[in-house]
């Protein structure tokens, strides 16, 4: 991909990002904080490839394994996290 | 321009339904019944990424002398990575299990500060060894494009590493609310600031080792300068604006590794902490830039310590509010984290309960800025088994005040005070507050009349003539409600 067409989807998702954000019930903002924090953590995907081409340096190795183990604790725990908050909202019990 | 070695299309594919997953995943949280599917997309996404990036980097051994060329797949490195995911996994799956839900600001500064770390690592890693990256020719020169890329990427990882430290320390009370003013501040962190974009410039003519580094160390000393003037009270829109910066982290990553998951999240994430810190900004009737500059909520306190004088007030005992409230048709709640801290939910879900049964409507007033992170109070609620659709927010509720019998207003305080709206001079006029003192009677649950609220300021309603004070902890006070009913 050449960076015209990087910057293209970069563009375009702030806009989908603003508008999906925006239709987000305030309710849910704070399982809203703990679900973008688990996806951030997709920047794993750069810390396994510095862990598997390790054998060609190995300090990038090393930083590619701390990163992989930082990003999987927000990965599960911020998915965790936030089923576990998302279990509790529940709706009136109706009557009858 | 640069072409690296593309990715297989599969691989390009993947990587964006993963991006589309999260998209779904954000977009089912516009309702709670949704909400836990769109949660689902997200792990769904997550593991498709993760499954793409295994399979189609896995490494190969070296191949061993007088063997034919083929050679399986490195499973030492396989499984080095496989651990280094488990630990995170358990340690994570831990944190999110034994948080407590008052916690839950804490726990999201915690979370950012690993993903900004995590992106320091990332950037350093691809600093160490471009080529595994492809983001450099055979000779080890990086690519002018991605030098930028990576330069802003270390920089914004730092920045919010060491800036969610401070948010979480300040959070966690293991450090003053108050906030610290440094002399000359403004010209430090601008200085600092320019030094860093002047750097991450240069460094595009030259990759030498000790502007990266420079870079990253002065990142992480801004992202601690920037944090420490900015007062408790602005925590919220501090925890949004680290949020945002993640998200900018991870794209400006993204744009590295050219992923098209990365870029579609850190968008995402991007722009939805942009938002949450309009949101809070605007419940505080506070710009950004003023947030940001910080220094907040530490002379206020002083100022209020002097207006508070002596002003006639009502008291009222447990008795009279249960006596109040069992008359009333409509009640309406107004809690703040002063709830939260004294642990009163479950017991106020148990008086609204028992007003339930009396024929009594229940409805909960919900302040955007009421609790320390946004939504903060929803979940609080929603723990206390409160079911989502009593509870409304500040501009569905406000016009059903002067409807309403009774006000109860819980552990909250600046966000019902109707000086906002009148006191040009008060430090939180023109912020939008409940209207609570339209009601026919507030009750007002508070330790002491002495102590004022985190902006610093005394509070109007108090004085009120159909305002009655409860004077209590938030707790007790409730349960002797609940006792004086049954």
């Amino acid at each position: 991909m050449d960076f015209i067409s990087i910057l293209s989807i970069f563009v375009l998702a702030c806009f989908v990002g603003y508008y999906v954000v925006w239709s987000v019930t305030p309710a849910l903002h704070t399982p809203l904080m703990s679900v973008t924090n688990a996806i951030s953590s997709v920047i794993i995907v750069g810390a396994l490839i510095a862990a598997m081409a390790g054998a060609s340096s190995p300090g990038s190795k090393w930083l590619g394994l701390a990163a992989i183990v930082m990003a999987s604790v927000n990965i599960f725990g911020g998915f965790a996290v936030t089923a576990r908050m998302l279990a509790m909202y529940k709706k009136k019990e109706r009557k009858g | 321009m640069h072409e690296t070695a593309a990715a297989p299309a599969w691989v390009m594919l993947a990587y964006l339904i993963s991006g589309v997953c999260f998209i779904l995943a954000l977009r089912g949280l516009s309702s709670p019944e949704s909400s836990r599917r769109g949660n689902r997309f997200g792990m769904t996404g997550m593991a498709i990424a993760l499954a793409t990036t295994l399979v189609h980097y896995v490494p190969h051994a070296a191949p061993a002398p007088g063997l034919d060329s083929y050679v399986g797949p490195d499973w030492m490195a396989i499984g080095e990575v496989l651990v280094a995911i488990a630990i995170g996994a358990a340690i994570g799956l831990v944190m999110a299990r034994r948080i407590a839900m008052t916690a839950m600001p804490q726990l999201v500064a915690a979370f950012h500060s690993l993903v900004g770390l995590a992106a320091v690592a990332v950037a350093a890693a691809a600093f160490l060894n471009p080529i595994a990256f492809g983001i450099a020719d055979a000779a080890g020169v990086i690519h002018q494009v991605s030098r930028i890329e990576m330069g802003l990427g270390v920089a914004i990882g730092a920045v919010t590493f060491s800036g969610s430290v401070i948010a979480f320390l300040k959070l966690n009370g293991n450090m003053s609310g108050k906030p610290i003013i440094l002399p000359l501040r403004h010209v430090i962190n601008l200085g600092t600031l320019a030094v860093i974009v002047g750097l991450v410039g240069y460094f595009t003519q030259d990759q030498s080792p000790w502007i990266f580094w420079t870079v990253t160390a002065l990142s992480f000393l801004i992202g601690f300068l920037l944090i420490i003037p900015i007062g408790g009270a602005d925590m919220p829109v501090v925890v949004s604006m680290l949020n945002s910066y993640s998200g900018w982290a991870a794209a400006a990553m993204g744009f590295t590794l050219q992923n098209s998951a990365m870029i579609i999240t850190g968008a995402l994430v991007g722009s939805s902490g942009a938002i949450l810190s309009y949101i809070m900004c605007r419940a505080m009737n506070r710009n950004f830039i003023s947030v940001i500059a910080g220094g907040f909520g530490g002379d206020a306190i002083a100022a209020g310590a002097e207006a508070a004088i002596d002003r006639p007030w009502k008291r009222g005992s447990a008795e009279d509010a249960a006596f109040l409230m069992k008359q009333a048709e409509l009640v309406v709640i107004a809690p703040g984290y002063g709830m939260a801290v004294a642990q009163a939910q479950h017991a106020l879900r148990e008086m609204a309960d028992l007003l339930k049964k009396e024929g009594v409507t229940v409805k909960y007033a919900i302040h955007p800025v009421a609790g320390r992170m946004p939504g903060h109070m929803n979940v609080l609620l929603a723990e206390a088994n409160v079911p989502y659709d009593e509870v409304f927010e500040l501009e569905d509720i406000n016009s059903e005040f002067s409807r309403a019998d009774v006000a109860f207003v819980i552990g909250a305080n600046d966000v019902t005070n109707p000086a906002a709206k009148t006191d040009k001079t008060s430090p939180i006029y023109g912020m939008p507050v409940l209207d609570v003192e339209k009601a026919k009677t507030v009750l007002f649950v508070k330790r002491s009349m002495g102590g004022v609220g985190y902006a610093g300021v005394d509070n109007e309603l108090f004085y009120r003539d159909n305002t009655m004070m409860l004077l209590a902890d938030a707790k007790k006070m409730v349960e002797e409600i609940v006792k004086a009913m049954g």
